[in-house]
């Protein structure tokens, strides 16, 4: 029984930092999740996670094979050609079992239910890239003081 | 569990009230419940909702965000926007099912 006191979160802004399958499904998720329940969500696309909204790599998102050891796989024969591909495909086949859409697919869903997303500029300067390697559903490009105002009021979550 | 009453008849609802019977529900009911919610009930909401109610029946429980937007004719954009609650939340309860149990 839920105490009526007990306040209902109203707004989420999810941090995306990395750029493996497993570093971006789970903040994308929340995003989705948050909105079908009503919650405000903005997402913030950092150091790798920008490969999550980048146009030439959205498909090609891979599974880390090494230095991964929830994938129980040895070391060394993670490491062998085409190990972290064939991993990617059984995931993915896997994924869409269960109705969890492409990344690609998902990004364009989560920005069709008014989700914010944002580049965050730092990064962005870094791997030296500009507004157009980006997936529309990018609004802006923004620093990490923009990101605080844009997150204000709402929870944090670093993913 | 507790009740509610909606176009004077007493149904059973969970905690977030949402309809613990689905045969209990009619469709003055859920103009009742989209209208404490602020919304008007105009064709596409209604497609919304028999299409919920058909997928529950069928699957045994209610349909994603995603089937929703893939197949019941209304795209995930205007789903919001009909619902601006929420999909999940807010179409689900207003059409009498429980809340669906998928992630996505």
């Amino acid at each position: 029984m839920n105490t009526p006191t007990r306040a209902p979160i109203e707004k989420v802004s999810i941090i995306i930092s990395k750029g493996s399958l497993d570093g971006i499904y789970p903040g994308l998720i929340m995003a989705n999740g948050a909105r079908a329940e009503g919650i405000e969500a903005n997402l913030f696309f950092t150091f790798f996670g920008l490969d999550a909204v980048h146009k030439k790599r959205i498909d090609h998102i891979k599974v880390a094979t090494v230095g991964n050891p929830g994938m129980h796989i040895p070391t060394l024969l993670g490491g062998l050609p085409g190990m972290s591909a064939l991993a990617t495909h059984m995931m993915n086949r896997q994924m869409e079992k269960l109705d969890i859409p492409p990344i690609g697919e998902f990004i364009e869903m989560i920005g069709d239910t008014g989700a914010g997303m944002y580049a965050c500029k730092a990064s962005v300067d870094m791997f030296k890239l500009s507004e157009d390697d980006f997936v529309p559903q990018i609004q802006e490009i923004i620093t990490v003081g923009e990101f605080y105002d844009r997150a204000a009021g709402g929870q944090i979550i670093f993913t | 569990m507790s009740t509610a009453t909606y176009a004077g008849q007493q149904v059973e609802v969970n905690d977030e009230g949402f309809f613990v019977d689905p045969a209990q529900w009619n469709r003055q009911m859920a103009i009742e419940m989209a209208t404490a919610d602020g919304i008007e009930l105009g064709d596409r909401h209604w497609q919304v909702i028999e299409f919920m109610r058909k997928e529950y029946f069928e699957k045994g429980t209610g349909p994603t965000v995603r089937v929703l937007g893939k197949s019941s004719g209304v795209a995930v954009k205007e789903l919001y926007e009909l619902f601006p609650k929420g999909p999940a939340k807010m179409a689900a309860r207003i059409a009498g099912i429980p809340k669906p149990k998928g992630c996505i």
